[in-house]
């Protein structure tokens, strides 16, 4: 479980596919940047989620 | 010399570069330990709980460098450069699996270096000397980086001149570093760090919000970016040459290159010697794991100052060194006083990584070089006083790099550095999960893999890191360390190894979960 909680965010990261593109532009910010900064809070996200399971 | 010095500026500058040197000192006293033992002048006793570790951390992760590098690549070519983002996002869940590990079992064995590590888990000095090798080889350039960095905003407070006079300010900065992280220990930079970081905070918090309202808002900045890229495009094929992958997404060449270029990076930052240094100063693994949590917060902001080329293209900034960019857009959107504090900011933000590096190269070699090859009986109060001599030696010839050799050569080897770290890798990080391999197969992988790297970074022209396979391009340090494996996996499959290992299961696990 832990090691999925940590997987997620990397893959999202990795995924250029993904966010790879302008659109949809958000506060004049291109797809490709707002993603990959909100991702940045995301992973923390994640991360606490997985220390949070481990020491249960 | 000086006749084109902002002396607003400069005044500012000099004033916050003044008050951390003061910090600097006086750091020798706080939480005071005996300081000539190493563990105390090199770890600061181990005992830096979950604030002073994050300051610690987030200084190794965005330094000057970072601050003028990032967006300078951005400025020149646009999303590739933002592969910084991703990068740092891989980096902490990796810290908090590994990390926390490697904390245990050096604190239960008394080691202060990664290559501490692996002398007691196998048994093997010629792999512990291969290890150190590697970190302090790495560490120099990248020393030699922080230098570049402040330079460029010592260039930009107006400061011109030739010859040796030109690296005055720089020298005089240095040697003022290099007193205080002697007297000190990591303790200084812990508490330099504080001061550099609020005011790092201060310039880009200032700096993502005036920069884009006098450029019309954060639309404007991209269309600027956007259309300044296009006109390079359009240059180049009028010239009757091929388009540059340059743009505000990703050229389809480069997505391989992005992705494996953020996962050998991220890989590679925790094996450099410094930011073991900086992981093994934590008190406890929780604080390690805590920090996994909370240090994204600094990659935000890197994620921001990035930005900053791409404002700096829409500002119409025009430069042939891109590194030039970010001073220069702050020297032409904030009054002098705050352009001089925002250059205050950068350069203390050299100081901090560089201390750092320079005291977990000086760990290094004092403890897996000179202590195993050459005095074996040496005294605890002679290892800290070789340490501290040996941190004045690193800094000393990372200067010397700066004022006799080009730039571009700190650059290459920099670049070299990351591909090189890499390769210790294997042997760390598979070391805290097994003891399957031996560490003669480890050494060979270690040779194998800097060597291919070494070699496939050699272009006829510049190093590169890029290598074209099955059609596409990958980033060296990730082919390099594929060879590393598969030869330590196959020399060890054939002959495994018996060298004694001085670890047990238990020493990986925290304490409380293994009593």
């Amino acid at each position: 479980m832990k090691y999925v909680l940590l997987l997620i965010p990397c893959v999202l990261a990795l995924l250029t596919p993904l966010y790879n593109r302008v659109d949809p532009v958000l506060f004049g910010l291109p797809f490709f940047y707002w993603y990959l900064l909100l991702l940045v809070p995301l992973s923390s996200l994640f991360v606490y989620l997985a220390w949070k399971v481990e020491s249960r | 010399m000086i006749d084109n010095l902002d002396w607003t500026a400069t005044a500012v500058f000099v004033f916050f570069f003044a008050l951390v040197t003061i910090v600097g000192f006086v750091a020798a006293r706080w939480q005071s330990g005996d300081l000539s033992q190493l563990h105390e002048w090199g770890l600061g006793g181990r005992r830096f709980g979950p604030w002073i570790t994050w300051f610690l951390l987030g200084g190794d992760l965005y330094t000057a460098y970072t601050v003028i590098a990032v967006p300078g690549v951005m400025y020149a070519v646009g999303a590739y450069g933002f592969f910084a983002v991703p990068y740092t996002i891989l980096i902490y869940p990796l810290i908090f699996l590994i990390m926390p590990r490697l904390w245990n079992v050096t604190h239960r064995h008394g080691h202060l270096t990664g290559a501490d590590f692996i002398a007691g888990r196998y048994g093997n000095r010629w792999l512990e000397l291969a290890v150190a090798f590697t970190g302090i080889l790495a560490t120099m350039p990248y020393i030699a980086l922080q230098l570049v960095g402040m330079e460029k905003v010592i260039q930009a407070l107006g400061f011109q001149g030739s010859g040796i006079a030109s690296h005055l300010p720089l020298t005089i900065a240095f040697i003022i570093l290099a007193l205080y992280t002697y007297k000190s220990g990591l303790r200084a930079p812990a508490m330099i760090a504080f001061v550099k970081d609020i005011m790092i905070y201060v310039f880009v918090i200032a700096a993502v919000i005036v920069i884009p309202a006098k450029l019309g808002g954060y639309g404007a900045v991209f269309d600027g970016a956007k259309a300044a890229f296009d006109a390079k495009i359009a240059a180049a094929t009028a010239a009757g040459n091929p388009a540059p992958a340059i743009g505000l997404t990703l050229a389809p060449s480069q997505t391989w290159l992005f992705v494996s270029l953020s996962i050998g990076s991220a890989m590679a930052l925790f094996m450099y010697p410094h930011a073991m240094t900086g992981t093994l100063a934590a008190s406890s693994p929780h604080v390690i794991r805590r920090n996994a949590v909370t240090l994204p917060a600094y990659s935000l902001v890197l994620g921001l100052i990035a930005l900053l080329g791409l404002m700096a293209l829409a500002a119409g900034i025009k430069v042939t060194d891109p590194q030039q960019a970010v001073p220069l857009l702050v020297r032409q959107m904030f009054p002098s006083w705050f352009a001089g504090f925002c250059f205050a900011a950068i350069a203390i933000g050299a100081l901090v990584p560089a201390a750092v590096m320079s005291i977990g190269a000086a760990n290094t070699f004092t403890r897996n070089i000179w202590k195993p090859f050459i005095e074996p009986r040496i005294s605890p109060e002679k290892e800290s006083f070789l340490a501290k001599l040996m941190s004045l030696i690193v800094k000393l010839g990372a200067l010397v790099v700066i004022i006799w050799l080009p730039t571009k050569f700190a650059l290459d080897l920099q670049l070299l550095g990351g591909v090189w770290m890499l390769q210790i890798f294997p042997a760390v990080v598979a070391g805290l999960y097994t003891r399957w391999f031996s560490g003669w197969a480890l050494l060979a992988g270690w040779a194998a893999g800097m060597l291919a790297g070494s070699y496939l970074c050699w272009g006829p022209t510049a190093l590169v890191t890029a290598v074209p396979i099955f059609g596409t391009t990958f980033y060296i340090g990730l082919v390099a360390l594929a060879i590393n494996a598969a030869v330590a996996v196959v020399i060890t499959a054939v002959v495994p190894g018996r060298a004694a290992d001085e670890t047990r299961a238990a020493d990986y696990e925290d304490a409380a979960r293994a009593r």
